[in-house]
């Protein structure tokens, strides 16, 4: 599998990255080398694994329902780029 | 002063041989001459630092000192640390002042470490050369041949740097796919990357979340024992971290090694190692036959399924880890026409090269169609590797392996493509993949002068096998060389 | 199954499905300890980690999840032991994280079923596909600000639950009788107050149409839509979009789209354009959920009796009608206050008069069971007044009136109002006497064989009596007077 310059376009508008043109044939380049590389994986015969998707190998702990956190508007907004009154802004959204 | 270990300092100060104060303030210089060249710390706390000192020799004086009481450290800049700027060495978080402690800064705060500063490091935690860095390359401290400057490998290069040139007793790391054990070898220093769950990952910036591990970064194992015993601890705020109690890691470092088995991964010798490496690893299985270990032949079969695993799951972690910095509720913003406008233009200019090249492939390992192939595969072939780790275990205690394939390169060496560079975490990232303590103990120079390290790697916690292993080593080795940049040195 | 939309090419079938949105009852957020409560002041309800800071970890909530065991045991559903979380990956600016920690592949609770009834009588089984919990986005407000929207994170991090239904249903009736019943459901059950005037309940519904006999054609999914009535008026405008794509020869493509309740018409979504891919992966933060079996049982031995079984039981024990029935446990609080009233007294009775003049009474004075002047031991006082002759029936729809707007006790009020009947049988003839001698033309009539004339008089002397005279005493005396009525 390699990606092509329409490909890594694709993903970059995914990821919100914004991609000036010069870079894509760069990033295509350097991403299908990471690719080549992982791509001995598939000589692995992995028939039957259960696949390993967390550091821990425990069962989950339960928190008790209990309001213990939040009301500090200020230090939520302390470090908004923009703000409106209490609350946060953005460019207006079209939905 | 600078040159004394935490152990030492620590009973200095309680013999009140010395201060809290003057030890800072000792450290504070050093930083002050050093930081220009090295460029170890994005940010300095020096009058911090002298108030929390301060407060160390008062509550000393009241016979009221806990365990690391005025000792001064550094704190890598991926630890949010409240009223701080936190960076995680990227432009992005160039403005970010949390305001909240992450519980690892917070436990050494009140264990009485002195905070001098927030350490460079990769950005977002994501190199092994320091290179990556928005606020600049960090120098490594130890000096080649030829004299070129060389990195202090990453992605805990400032922490690395800082505690091998003693601007620092001690620093936090943290350890993704070899960040603390790697920049430890390249700089003649000590690191633990403790059992996944061991230290809280709350408020420490996220890179690679079923990977990532604080630890420790000293100049011995003791220390790095000492500094552990501080950070570790079950936290309910982190769903992943362990409820189990902390043992005496100090303790262990003095067990020695007399019955236990060490196993020697034969997948472990790769092409193209380095001779040296070669023989300081038998060194070090010679160190441990003669303090009174069985050495034991062991296969762990995937391990060079190791990278390409750890290059699949680490990004794609990533890839979603790094969506919240969307220039919305902190950070930097970089205004657009649209709120999408606003996202792209935001994170292309806050973002470095490697960061962008990492969410890039997250973000392709895991979009439609693609994520069997890759996550998942990556996913079952991990899973093959903890089994390996599972299975050698039963026949051993630890394993002994080389830290790195190579000393310390220089800056612009091996950085032509980005697959090079990530040899660098060959050995080191198995062990990320398992969840496994790993730490890395400076045991001998290369023909360059140059430090190399050895790595121990022990069962789920099982950090005190790891220290006492890492202990007998660092006994055996001997290992007194010191970096030609440093504090009180003379040059 | 009779609903249908004729185009031009003859009839077309809906197919449809509903995802519920149902936002858990609990203090405390899914994964952080931020409260819940509804309309509080702008990002007040917002911890470090509902907002999305660097190193923000999530810890869950034991109480969410015991809701959504008990939602999948009230829907007859398998509960999973063993369940997972996954990140649903997209950018929003009320969504701070940049994803969503949801159930992707493996949910909390799997397959089940719900009722529902329709007005015709017939029941109809829908399938439940699955429940799983998920956190709630924040709230973007697009119309406070002329060049700006604002973000409120009050909301994010709340513990949802999405209970997805098979693509059973076929009309826009049997869509909102899903929802009711879902909605009663999920009161019962205290897991959710299905409040979608606040949003506590919204749905997403998939409409598709084919001919008969087809398979499913392209499907569109409608957003948030946030009342029954809506989602009926939805289904039906989006199925008639469709219909008349495909008879113009077009083809339906599957998007995202927003229901415009004054346009009566759907319309594409445009910010949902690009986000078609989700990026699940299993949320590295979070350890699998896994539920103790014995801890399940208990949840299920404490669970109340739900609608269904209320219903039979009422039937059962009241001898009260199934539509009646269904009408009572349509609210738990409806149930009990039926059931408090009925006890000791004839069930039949209690049923008319809170189908009738009752809920009348509040309907008119804009109440509900919930607030009611008028509580269960009055109204049944007041039939006990009836009962034992104190009042008649008639006086009774006078007093539960005065009830409802007073609030005062049925006996208070005909004691102060003199209200009580008359069963004087003196006075009761005075009356009758009187009315005889100002209507000598129509006694006549009534002699001469007019016997529904009988009413006229039997009206004329409760008039006389302010409507207080005893009704069979009256009836009574007035035949003794000019006789019986022949028939």
């Amino acid at each position: 599998m390699s990606l092509d310059p329409a490909t890594v376009r694709r993903i970059a508008k995914l990821a919100r990255i914004r991609l000036a043109d010069d870079e894509v044939p760069r990033l295509e380049g350097e991403l299908n080398a990471i690719l080549g590389y992982v791509e001995q994986l598939s000589e692995v015969n992995v028939d039957g694994v259960q696949p390993l998707s967390g550091g821990a190998q425990m069962a989950m702990r339960l928190r008790e329902d209990a309001v213990t956190d939040g009301n500090y508007p200020d230090k939520i907004l302390a470090n908004a780029p923009d703000r409106i009154g209490n609350f946060f802004a953005v460019p207006k959204v079209v939905e | 002063m600078l040159d004394m270990s935490i152990a030492e300092a620590l009973a200095a100060l309680a013999a009140k041989k010395i201060s809290a104060v003057e030890l800072t303030d000792a450290h504070i210089s050093a930083v002050e001459a050093l930081n220009p060249r090295l460029n170890a710390f994005i940010t300095i706390t020096a009058d911090q630092a002298r108030a929390q000192a301060r407060a160390a020799d008062a509550a000393r004086a009241v016979g009221n000192a806990p365990a690391l009481s005025g000792i001064p450290i550094a704190m890598k800049d991926l630890f949010c640390t409240e009223g701080v700027r936190t960076t995680a060495g990227s432009k992005i978080l160039e403005p970010f002042i949390p305001p909240y402690e992450s519980t690892v800064s917070a436990r050494l705060k009140a264990a009485g470490a002195v905070m001098l500063g927030k350490a460079n490091l990769d950005e977002f935690a994501m190199g092994s050369s320091n290179i990556t860095s928005a606020y600049g390359a960090v120098e490594n401290p130890w000096q080649r041949d030829d004299g070129a400057k060389l990195v202090p490998g990453g992605s805990s290069g400032g922490s690395a740097a800082a505690v091998a040139a003693r601007m620092a007793m001690g620093a936090t790391g943290t350890d993704t796919g070899g960040s603390i054990r790697q920049p430890a070898s390249f700089t003649g220093i000590a690191g633990i990357k403790p059992t996944y769950g061991r230290c809280s990952r709350f408020g420490i910036v996220a890179f690679a979340s079923s990977l990532d591990q604080a630890g420790p970064m000293a100049r011995t194992v003791e220390d790095c024992a000492i500094l552990l015993g501080a950070m570790s601890g079950f936290d309910e705020r982190d769903s992943t971290s362990a409820d189990r109690p902390v043992p005496d890691f100090r303790a262990a470092c003095a067990r020695g090694v007399q019955g236990l088995r060490i196993g020697i991964p034969r997948e472990y010798r790769v092409d193209g190692m380095a001779p040296e490496i070669e023989t300081l690893w038998q060194s070090g299985i010679d160190w441990l036959k003669r303090a009174g270990a069985e050495i034991i032949d062991v296969s762990l079969p995937h391990t060079k399924y190791g990278l390409p695993v750890y290059y699949i799951v680490a990004p794609a972690e990533a890839s979603s880890n790094l969506a919240r910095y969307d220039g919305v509720r902190f950070g930097a913003r970089v205004d657009g026409a649209d709120l999408i406008d606003l996202y792209e233009r935001t994170r292309a200019a806050g973002f470095g090269a490697e960061v962008k090249r990492r969410i890039m492939i997250g973000t392709y390992v895991l979009s439609a169609g693609y994520y069997d192939a890759y996550y998942l595969r990556a996913q079952k072939v991990r899973a093959l590797m903890l089994r390996d780790f599972n299975e050698a275990f039963a026949t051993v205690d630890a394993i002994l392996t080389p830290t790195a394939p190579s000393a310390a390169f220089a800056i612009g060496e091996k950085m032509d493509d980005p697959v090079t560079m990530y040899l660098n975490d060959v050995f080191t990232v198995p062990s990320n993949l398992a969840g496994v303590p790993a730490m890395s103990v400076p045991a001998g120079l290369d023909a360059r002068g140059l430090p190399l390290g050895l790595q121990v790697i022990g069962r789920h916690f099982d950090e005190e096998t790891v220290f006492a292993v890492s202990a007998t080593l660092e006994r055996a080795a001997g290992f007194t060389a010191m970096p030609a940049v440093r504090a009180g040195a003379s040059s | 199954m009779s609903y249908t939309i004729d185009g031009t090419t003859g009839p077309w079938e809906l197919v449809i499905g509903l995802e519920v949105h149902a936002q858990v009852i609990s203090k405390s957020k899914l994964f952080s300890g931020a409260a819940t409560d509804f309309g509080s002041e702008p990002n007040t309800q917002v911890s470090f980690v509902d907002a999305g800071f660097p190193g923000m970890l999530p810890v869950i909530n034991r109480e969410c999840v015991a809701q959504a065991v008990r939602t999948g045991l009230g829907l007859n559903a398998q509960i999973n032991l063993v369940s997972r979380f996954d990140r649903k990956n997209y950018f929003y600016a009320d969504l701070p994280q940049g994803y969503q920690i949801s159930q992707y592949e493996h949910p909390i609770v799997g397959m089940g079923t719900i009722d529902i009834e329709l007005e015709s009588g017939e029941t109809r089984s829908i399938g439940i596909t699955r429940l799983h919990l998920e956190q709630d986005a924040g709230k973007s407000m697009h119309d406070q600000h002329a060049s700006k929207s604002l973000i409120d994170l009050n909301r994010s991090g709340v513990a949802l639950m999405e209970i997805v239904s098979e693509p059973d249903m076929r009309t826009p009736e049997e869509a909102g009788a899903y929802i009711r019943k879902l909605r009663t459901i999920l009161r019962y059950l205290g897991t959710c107050d299905g409040n979608m005037d606040e949003g506590s309940m919204r749905a997403d519904v998939n409409v598709s149409v084919r001919k008969a006999g087809e398979a499913f054609r392209t499907r569109c999914e409608i957003k948030n839509v946030n009342s029954i009535r809506f989602v009926m008026q939805a289904i039906e405008a989006e199925a008639r979009r469709q219909v008349e794509i495909w008879e113009s020869g077009g083809e339906v493509t599957q998007e995202t789209r927003l229901f415009d309740p004054a346009r009566g018409e759907t319309r594409s979504m445009r910010s949902k354009e690009d986000a078609h891919d989700y990026r699940y992966f299993p949320e590295p933060d979070l350890l699998p959920l896994v539920l103790d079996e014995a801890w399940v049982a208990t949840l299920k031995t404490e669970l109340p009796e739900l609608p269904d079984a209320k219903r039979a039981r009422l039937m059962q024990d009241y001898g009260i009608s199934r539509y009646e029935s269904a009408i009572f446990v349509m609210e738990q609080v409806t149930a009990d206050f039926f059931e408090t009233v009925a006890t000791g007294r004839d069930a039949k009775q209690v049923a008319n008069w809170m189908l009738g003049d009752f809920f009348a009474a509040l309907n008119r004075t804009g109440r509900s069971i919930e607030n009611s002047p008028v509580s269960a031991a009055d109204l049944g006082a007041l039939l006990d007044l009836i009962k034992d002759g104190t009042i008649n029936g008639k006086i009774a729809k006078e007093v539960l009136e005065l009830m409802v707007e007073t609030g005062e006790a049925p006996g208070a009020i005909v004691e102060a109002r003199g209200l009580r009947q008359v069963t004087d049988t003196g006075a009761i003839d005075a009356a009758i006497d009187q009315v005889i001698a100002a209507n000598p033309d129509k006694l006549a009539e009534y002699k001469s064989g007019k016997d529904k004339l009988f009413g006229f008089f039997v009206g004329q002397v409760m008039k006389a009596m302010a409507g207080k005279g005893n009704p069979a005493l009256v009836n009574e005396a007035l035949k003794q007077k000019i006789g019986a009525p022949a028939a």
